[in-house]
């Protein structure tokens, strides 16, 4: 028996700042008609949108897919940029490989990862170099 | 407390989303740094930082946070006012340091932890 899921998905393009957050944002909203309960749609919020500004900062174009089931949402990144080297490293709070400029907007505190493990109930990273790299997170609604 | 009781008791001029002001204010959190407030700033916080450009917006919006203040005399981008407006985040601004604003707002109890 499959599973019935509604499912969102939006195209990211890297270096787009003006449109950054607008996934993580409609997610949201149909997250709040649906019902799903405010703490757990910040949760997803975070997530998505720690996960969309990864792609917007590193990657050069990448998809963000979001499946809402009855008991839990799920968050699939993909992107094609650079991938990450050392995804341990990355994983550690504070560091970052974000340029000045966009240092100086606020971004790049090495916070994003960290954030997205902390904010789900199961958190994913796939990587590979030159290739891109790959989220799931997964989010439980009780 | 409300956004607009804070606004009565400081320095402050709402620049976007003047029909917000009855959000309650539960927590106050300083940063510039956008994932450190999505990762420890509480829901219905009111945010004191001096970057002006739109994503401090969409952070505002995602985290649920009540208003932000943008402080030291920065003054916020046009296009940040305009994506305020759309999505209802209160948008705040002060000359004052944004020391000065957590001290104040803290003497009226709104409280970081």
């Amino acid at each position: 028996m499959s599973e019935q899921g509604l499912v969102l998905e939006f195209p990211l393009q890297g270096a787009n700042f003006e449109s950054a957050g607008e996934a993580s944002s409609k997610i949201k909203r149909v997250l709040q008609q649906i019902g799903v309960r405010a703490d757990i749609i910040r949760r997803v919020a975070i997530g998505s949108y720690e996960a969309e500004m990864n792609v917007i900062i590193h990657a050069y174009r990448g998809v963000i897919k979001a499946a809402i089931y009855p008991d839990r949402t799920e968050i699939a990144v993909e992107d094609e940029g650079p991938g990450i080297a050392d995804i341990q490293l990355a994983m550690r709070e504070g560091y970052s490989t974000a340029p000045d400029y966009i240092r100086e907007m606020g971004f790049g505190a090495g916070m994003g990862l960290p954030n997205m493990t902390r904010c789900s109930d199961e958190f994913d990273i796939q990587s590979t170099v030159g290739v891109g790299t790959n989220i799931r997170m997964i989010f439980q609604h009780s | 407390m409300t956004v607009a009781d804070i606004i009565k008791a400081l320095p402050l001029t709402v620049i976007a989303a003047a029909g917000e002001l009855s959000k309650p204010v539960e927590g106050g959190y300083v940063s510039d740094l956008l994932s450190n407030v999505m990762g420890f700033a509480k829901a219905n916080s009111v945010w004191i930082t001096m970057q002006g450009h739109q994503n401090v917006v969409a952070v505002a919006s995602l985290a649920n946070l009540s208003a932000v203040i943008i402080a030291g005399g920065a003054s916020p981008e046009a296009d940040a006012v305009k994506k305020a407006e759309a999505e209802g985040v209160v948008l705040l601004a002060t000359d004052l340091p944004a020391f000065e604003v957590a001290g104040q707002l803290y003497g009226l109890g709104v409280r970081g932890l």
